[in-house]
């Protein structure tokens, strides 16, 4: 690859950064944070895009780019305001940027109208504060011959004085200890009252012992707010401290009214020592500026000493968003995957050695022995260690869903409150990828069928507002994720109905709530009356179902009418180790696929049935289920053992079917990292992947759904003994092998 | 095949000799990576007779294909003493099951004759010259075809590379 190549690739990779960080960032701009380091933040995403591609003659981009930059700017300076509209135009233009940036690396192209589009409104929205602006830039010219024109604005004319209208409260706050044991953060409130207009805080440390009295749990710091807003209101005030009312002392109070002191948390002066003089002088400073009501123009006087508090308090919340991105390091992922392999090889022959070790009959105290359980204790921390380096927060999936409720929402015409949690869980890269369809599906779900339009939810006493809640977590080593609403919740007898209707059950069929519930994930249920644009794609929950279990996953719901349904997902952190079951069959050795057992039982000749000439059945509790010899449809031998000498494993596929498995023995139960057969061969029939066990063997990985299939395997292997230059006759890989991975 | 696949005239190649039964084959010592003892390969279900199973090399799931077999010759009754070549076959590494490696051997590839014209289907298919050397007769294969319908994505110009 030449240098200018791969620079243009290092280009493309941060441009996709800079869109994920433009996308949040104007997220956030809507989810109401006006930090002017957000603003910055999204007008630089989009000026390096700008930047990179002019040094890469991308005129499109260039072009696009610059328009989208020119509006940004003007909202930067406060030249216009990001009310809604013009966030939801900007969150739009963002995905044009996305699509030319990808047009311009994959060498296609964009939709032409659609750009030009979002580039005139771009325009019009950089236009559009009025006085001003009109005479400096042509309106409407759209950006055909839209040129770099220099963009001058007015700081003066925009940074406007508090209007006469402006109410000031003084704002008293004291936090106790218990908001802080709450996890509360004192510093987010008082970030969140600046959101309400001017503000001024003062902090009144007087409370503050000395270092040795400190107790780090205690709560002694209080602030002074003055907030100064148009129609500001003494609930709007409130609302802020409204999640710690009760754990700390607030005094409201519209300028003007009596100021009450505030009861400062008890100080023993005697401990203050020499630093008393200086503390009471602050306070006395504060009692000062507090007890006459001063002049509405209270940004005037703020004391030094306040707004110092303030820009360290800035400083603070600058620190902490550092934080949450520390330093990382670009890695090509196949470096980081042969890293993996590498290390399940040596954890592999850590365990040979110490099999080795122990059958030559050393002492368990012996020094080579306990040298040995170190090494498998470092090993197995290198091995999470370097599973680790390919964990991602789910975050990246998640970011994506607030615009999709915002659309569905509009489409649907109900009101929607996503509510994420959890967001900083990590899973590994694999799962990630997976995630985001089935996701995206269940929500869509939630919205279209759970919630309920605005008006029948007031009828039924709810907030008009649904709500959406989307949780990640960790939970004995898998990774759960719950899509809750709080809708109307599964219509039980219309779903039961749906499901006769459509010869799914039998219409006497008697069936637990529970089992009406999981109908819903029966292939060819669909509950919408009518086909909507949202949710009938075709696409049902079978499908969420099928993809969540090909990811090793399991998916339950759990519903009450009236106040919601709740869909839990657990999921394997990762798709490179699977829980298996190692089995014998044959005398080979094989893994199934733990999720998909339901039991494993020693058949009783009497519940063994012949159906027909060779195939046979077996009975579990009510039901009759195909009874397969693993030994045989896999060709290890030709004649079966009898049932009643093996173990059968009660196994259920992707669609639901169960069959019982027939193994010779199970050897037991193990975490096995999944080894890929394409990689250096093509799939077998049958076999999902392999992997290597301690003794260094490799074992097969069964393909559960593809053994239950009654019809022989060895259809794609036939005509493969000749030579043949074509690829044509290789049977199509099967795309939806379930741990079909690289690696 | 293409023609490609054969070195251009004068130019210098080298070689990794083997045994099968009494006949020497030869393959180009660049798509050789490693060479190694015998080991009991786990068997896939649902493979023809010449792919032995999987080994376990390094890691990484390696098909070994019985070379004798595959060729048309009889099936190898494998033992400790026999070899697997491990060999790059486009994208992929497979393990050539052989009874033992012969030499090393550097000829001017003016030296490799053609095949003669032998009603024999899989000597069309495997071998694309012949070499003689002191006295000795050993087939110049090609890999290509040796795994069934293998996905090869590389060029001939690679192989002989």
């Amino acid at each position: 690859m030449d240098p200018l190549a791969a620079i243009k690739v290092t280009f493309f990779q941060e441009c996709e950064e800079q869109l994920a960080e433009l996308e949040a960032g104007l997220l956030a701009m809507e989810g109401g944070d006006h930090d002017p380091e957000i603003v910055n933040a999204v007008f630089r995403a989009v000026h390096s895009i700008k930047g990179g591609a002019g040094a890469f003659s991308l005129e499109e981009l260039v072009r696009f780019s610059h328009v989208f930059e020119t509006a940004l700017d003007r909202i930067r300076s406060g030249a216009i305001e990001a009310d809604q509209e013009a966030i939801k135009l900007l969150l739009r233009s963002a995905d044009v940027l996305a699509d030319h940036v990808r047009a311009a690396r994959d060498g296609g192209t964009v939709d032409v109208g659609r750009s030009q589009a979002m580039a005139e409104a771009l325009a019009a929205l950089a236009d559009g504060d009025g006085a001003g602006a009109a005479e400096e830039e042509d309106t409407g010219d759209g950006f055909g011959d839209f040129e770099f024109q220099p963009v001058a604005f007015d700081m003066g004319e925009t940074v406007a004085e508090p209007a006469p209208s402006a109410t000031t409260f003084k704002v008293r706050f004291y936090p106790q200890a218990a908001l802080y044991q709450k996890a509360n953060e004192s510093g987010l409130l008082l970030r969140e009252l600046t959101r309400l207009g001017e503000v001024s805080v003062e902090l009144d440390a007087s409370g503050l012992p000395m270092l040795a009295e400190l107790n780090p749990e205690d709560a002694y710091l209080g602030w002074t707010v003055s907030v100064t807003g148009e129609a500001l209101t003494e609930t709007a005030v409130r609302e802020v401290f409204e999640w710690v009312d009760g754990d700390c002392y607030l005094d409201i109070i519209k300028d003007g009214a009596d100021a009450q002191p505030a009861p400062g948390p008890d100080v023993s002066v005697d401990a203050m020592g020499g630093e008393v003089d200086v503390l009471a002088l602050i306070r006395a400073a504060q009692e000062a500026e507090i007890a006459p009501p001063p002049a509405p123009v209270l940004t005037a006087s703020v004391p030094e000493p306040a707004k110092q508090k303030e820009q360290a308090l800035d400083a603070k919340a600058q620190a902490t968003a550092r934080e949450a991105s520390p330093q990382t390091i670009r890695v090509d992922l196949e470096r980081v995957d042969r890293l993996i392999d590498l290390v399940g090889e040596l954890v592999i022959n850590q365990a040979m050695l110490a099999q080795r070790v122990a059958e030559c009959g050393l002492q368990r105290a012996s020094s080579v022995a306990v040298g040995l359980d170190d090494l498998e204790h470092l090993t197995r921390e290198i091995q999470d260690s370097v599973m680790a380096i390919r964990a991602q927060p789910v975050k990246s999936v998640f970011q994506r869903f607030p615009r999709l409720v915002r659309e569905i929402a509009a489409m649907t015409g109900k009101e929607v409150r996503l509510i994420m949690d959890g967001e900083n869980t990590e899973v590994d890269k694999t799962v990630i990828e997976r995630l985001s369809d089935p996701l995206t599906h269940m929500i869509r779900n939630a919205i279209d069928h759970g919630l309920e339009s605005p008006e029948d939810r007031v009828a039924a006493g709810k907030p008009r507002e649904g709500v959406v809640r989307l949780a990640a977590l960790h939970r004995s080593g898998r990774i759960v994720i719950e899509i809750s609403d709080d809708g109307r919740g599964i219509n039980r007898a219309r779903v039961k109905q749906i499901a006769v209707d459509k010869g799914l059950i039998a219409p006497e069929a008697n069936l637990s709530d529970e089992e009406i519930d999981n109908l819903i994930f029966m292939a060819g249920f669909s509950t919408a009356a009518t086909v909507s644009d949202i949710s009938g794609r075709g696409v049902g929950m079978d499908v969420v179902r099928r993809s969540i279990q090909s990811l090793g996953g399991r998916i339950n719901i759990s519903s009450r009418p009236g106040q919601g349904s709740t869909f839990t997902l657990s999921l394997p952190l990762t798709l490179a180790v699977l829980d298996g079951m190692v089995v014998t069959v044959a005398g080979q050795t094989l893994v199934a696929p733990l999720t998909a057992i339901i039991e494993s039982l020693q058949p009783k000749a009497a519940d063994v049935k012949s159906l027909g000439p060779n195939a046979h059945v077996i009975a579990i509790r009510d039901s009759h289920v195909p009874l397969i010899d693993i030994g045989r449809s896999l060709g290890y031998r030709t004649v079966t053992p009898p049932p009643t000498e093996g173990v059968a494993l009660l196994v259920e596929g992707e669609g639901g079917a169960r069959a019982a498995l027939m193994v010779d023995a199970i050897q037991g139960q193990r975490q096995v990292v999944i080894k890929s057969l394409e990689a250096n061969y093509r799939p077998v029939p049958g076999i999902a992947a392999a992997t290597i066990l301690g003794d260094g063997r490799v074992a097969l990985i069964l393909d559960i759904d593809a053994v239950m299939v009654p019809k022989p395997l060895s259809a794609g292997v036939a005509a493969s003994t000749t030579p043949s230059g074509t690829d044509a006759a290789r049977p199509a890989p099967t795309s939806d092998l379930p741990l079909a991975m690289a690696g | 095949m293409t023609e490609s696949n054969l070195p251009q005239a004068g130019e210098r190649m080298e070689l990794i000799s083997f045994r099968i039964g009494d006949q020497e084959f030869c393959v180009n010592i660049m798509s050789v990576r490693e060479i190694r003892g015998w080991t009991p390969a786990t068997p896939l279900p649902q493979s023809p007779g010449f792919v032995k199973g999987v080994i376990n090399l390094r890691g990484a799931v390696l098909p070994i294909v019985d070379l004798a077999a595959r060729m048309g010759l009889a099936m190898t009754e494998t033992s400790e003493r026999h070899v697997i070549i491990v060999t790059r076959i486009g994208d992929q590494q497979v393990g050539l099951l052989v009874d033992a490696v012969c030499d090393i051997i550097t000829i001017g590839s003016d030296a490799v004759q053609q095949t003669p014209d032998v009603a024999c289907e899989t000597v069309k298919t495997f071998v694309k010259g012949l070499l003689a050397l002191e006295g000795r007769m050993i087939s110049l294969i090609s890999l290509e075809y040796v795994l069934p319908e293998l996905r090869v994505e590389a060029t001939g110009a690679e192989l002989a590379a």
